[in-house]
């Protein structure tokens, strides 16, 4: 292992930090944009506490709606940190370097609204303490709690860990800064002098964590698929409920992993570091992810299909014909086999531009395919609906609720940016550590000696 | 289960017998020590000369007093009392399929015992057929107070519990209305109260699981196999407002249900004669709430028409 030249390594560093505290015109507009949504969330939201959950479509036998969905696809999207940053860690997939905080921004944010989904959806938020003071462990409910939080708290352990060192180079070189975010900055780099013990520690330290939140990450998800699996509705009484999730997520998250790059490699200017190759591998890992999110729908719909057993006959009648088919087909074909087709062409996965419009299609697949999961089935339950209220054998979310949701998702990627701002996007010493092992190109990165046009540099 | 001595008496109704000269006298004992209370608080005062009822007082006196002072006593029912459920009881519905005429006159008891509006059922009455060629069927669908609830499984905060009396209760004050006990239901039997429900205006006492009027706006209620009637020995709303003697309700400790007309009937042959089936066992759900098979049925079946939101049209 060599040295990096100095002047390289500035090089990175200058160009990494330019983005701290640094405002971007669109980026203000973006910010703007989805704060003025999350304001009219707030709203929806003040008028469902204080007229009830009767100001949403949710009845008797739809009990739960989009919040529930959305509840799903948040857990879920919070994965991709876990992907990202521990098992392409375990696989030594070096051109991990550049992402790894993006995956966790994006996990951190997931997992916050993931928490706040269920209140949303309870009937009575002021009591949400007696999950603390009359919690009963059985339920998988406190289970669901109890791992939400613990994955959170890894998280925001995950996302500071790595930052240690940044936060010193912040702290060394940004000199200018208002004095009380130097201040904040020398406090949280807790005395990081970047000598070979404490590199040795942070590495272990980051090493057992990601050991230990892999399986926290896995649980986080499974033990919300367990929330319908566990239950005897034709549809949701299914064992592959748990993988049928992990991997929605995973999916889901990597599609969502794509979008947010775009966006920073060009509104950060970060073509650099953010290169072709990562969109490539990203795309080969979604291209994966979808076949084998296919395979797990063929078995999850096609084997009671096949048998057409009563009560998920009614079910899967409405999915493959019925009211819902649109939607269904829709997750199906436009949400995992375009995709596939897709992404298996070299050319596409080589255009940022096509691979990101595939990403959507997948995300938006994935997104309908949370409803898909929850709402269907309550609308078929074991007993048949009869003589049922106006609205209540159906389920069309009302206004109050797409409000919310759309608040939910604008404040998900509104959080993702905030926690963007004050810290450099890109690990900066794990880029140059990166650098120093291992060739440019296993990064993606593009090569420094060429930008800088240093003859010192042996690369 | 025989108690192993020489005596030939059966032991299952010594100890049924023991139970209630116990729970006789603890009650004799409540009463006089609230009546002693009473007289000494009223000792000039009551003057009536009503009717006299001898009453044993907690030092062993038998005191005579005013029937007026005793009616109105009610024991006082405590948070644990309601969590346990009735001493002693399994309580159990049998509902006659073959007499059942779909009138619906169980569900307008039931509102009515509950303050419950029009729109809200927690006994609903379902036209049921089970094949093309078999003649449909009403069929009245109550809690089934599952041995094997899978909706208090899932409560995260013990707000739906599973009494010792057999009854599944709900307690609204407990409640934070996450619905996964309606998801968890396979039966569909839980409502929710999504608006502010209309209030009766009265104060009950008793703790909220077995209050009359259940509703309570976020919280989740259903059928509570009406325990504040089964504390005074009375019949569920359902049962005394059916005509039909179509609904029998009882203990399955005493083996013995009551219908609206007052039979008293033995369970057990009551189930084995009618060849009682429990609906979906296959759920494994373990209900106590038993079904006789429509057979014979006392009305026109070819009438009723059948109106599923979700058929195989």
């Amino acid at each position: 292992m060599e040295k990096l030249n100095p002047e390289i390594r500035n090089q990175i560093e200058n160009e990494l930090l330019t983005t701290v505290g640094r405002r971007y015109r669109q980026e203000t507009f973006w910010v703007i944009f989805l704060a003025l949504i999350c304001v009219g969330g707030t709203v929806a939201w003040i008028i469902q506490l204080q007229k009830g959950l009767g100001v949403t479509a949710m009845r008797d036998y739809v009990s739960w709606g989009l919040y529930i969905s959305l509840l799903f696809f948040f857990v879920g999207v919070s994965l991709i940190g876990a992907m990202i940053s521990v098992v392409l860690r375990m696989s030594g997939a070096t051109w991990r370097y550049p992402l790894i905080r993006i995956a966790e921004a994006i996990t951190l944010s997931a997992i916050f609204f993931a928490g706040f989904m269920p209140v949303l959806d309870m009937g009575r938020p002021e009591r949400l303490y007696f999950l603390i003071t009359h919690g009963r462990i059985q339920s998988p409910i406190l289970w669901d709690v109890i791992t939400i939080a613990t994955y959170f708290i890894g998280s925001v352990i995950y996302f500071y860990l790595p930052l240690i060192p940044d936060l010193a180079i912040m702290r060394d070189k940004l000199t200018h800064a208002p004095k009380w975010r130097q201040k904040l900055w020398r406090w949280m780099a807790v005395g990081w002098e970047n000598n070979l013990q404490q590199r040795r520690l942070l590495k272990k330290a980051m090493f057992i964590l990601g050991i230990v939140i892999l399986p926290v990450a896995i649980s986080v998800h499974t033990i919300s698929a367990w929330l319908i699996a566990f239950t005897l509705r034709p549809g949701w009484d299914s064992t592959i409920m748990g993988p049928y999730f992990v991997f929605g997520a995973l999916m889901a998250g990597t599609a969502i992993m794509i979008l947010i790059i775009t966006k920073l490699r060009h509104g950060y200017r970060l073509e650099h570091y953010l290169t072709p190759t990562h969109f490539n591998n990203l795309a080969k890992i979604l291209l994966a992810l979808t076949a084998f999110y296919l395979y797990l729908n063929i078995n999850k719909y096609g084997v009671p299909a096949f048998k057409m057993a009563k009560e998920e006959r009614f079910l899967l009648n409405d999915l493959f014909y019925g009211n819902h088919a649109f939607l269904f087909w829709f997750t199906q074909l436009v949400g995992l086999v375009i995709p596939i087709v897709l992404l298996s062409s070299k050319k596409i996965r080589h255009n940022i531009k096509a691979t990101v419009a595939v990403a959507v299609m997948v995300l938006l697949g994935a997104l309908i395919n949370r409803f898909i999961i929850v709402v269907p089935n309550m609308l078929h339950p074991f007993v048949p609906i009869q003589h049922a209220q106006p609205g209540f054998a159906s389920y069309n979310p009302t206004l109050i609720e797409w409000t919310i949701t759309a608040s939910s998702l604008a404040g998900f990627v509104l959080l993702i940016i905030l926690l963007f701002k004050p810290f450099p996007v890109i690990t900066m010493w794990e880029v140059i550590e990166g650098v120093e092992k291992h060739k440019e190109k296993e990064m993606g990165v593009e090569e420094f000696n060429h930008i800088q046009n240093n003859p010192g540099h042996a690369n | 289960m025989a108690c192993g001595n020489n005596c030939t008496c059966d032991g299952d109704d010594s100890r049924r017998n023991f139970l209630k000269s116990s729970v006789a006298t603890i009650t004799t004992g409540l009463i006089g020590g609230s009546l002693l209370n009473s007289l000494v608080s009223c000792k000039n005062s009551s003057k009536s000369e009503g009717e006299k009822v001898n009453v044993l007082t907690h030092d062993g006196k038998l005191v005579a007093v005013d029937k007026s002072q005793v009616a109105n006593f009610k024991p006082h029912i405590s948070e644990e009392d309601v969590r346990k459920g009735i001493p002693g009881k399994k309580f159990v519905m049998v509902i006659d399929l073959a007499k059942c005429d779909g009138c619906g006159k169980c569900t307008k008891a039931c509102n009515k015992m509950h303050y419950l509006p029009s729109n809200k059922e927690w006994i609903e009455v379902l036209e049921m057929q089970d094949s093309p060629d078999a003649a449909p069927y009403y069929f009245p669908k109550p809690c089934y107070h599952c041995d094997n609830p899978p909706c208090t499984k899932v409560c995260p905060v013990d707000a739906t519990f599973k009494r010792e009396d057999g009854i599944v209760a709900i307690d609204v004050d407990r409640c934070i209305g996450c619905r996964f006990c309606m998801a968890a239901c396979p039966y569909s039997v839980r409502l929710f109260n999504w608006t502010e429900p209309v209030n009766p205006g009265f104060i009950e006492t008793t703790p909220a699981a077995e209050n009359v009027f259940q509703s309570k706006k976020g919280c989740v209620e259903k059928c509570d196999f009406c325990p504040h009637m089964a504390r005074e020995g009375k019949l569920p709303a359902c049962v005394t407002g059916c005509p039909m003697n179509a609904i029998w309700f009882g203990d399955a400790n005493e083996d013995a249900v009551t219908c609206y007309d007052g039979t008293t009937t033995k369970l057990s042959q009551l189930l084995e004669d009618g060849a009682a089936y429990r609906f979906m066992e296959e759920l494994g759900t373990e209900p106590r709430v038993y079904y006789l098979p429509p057979t014979n049925r006392i009305y026109d079946a070819k009438e009723i028409k059948i109106d599923n939101a979700d058929s195989e049209k």
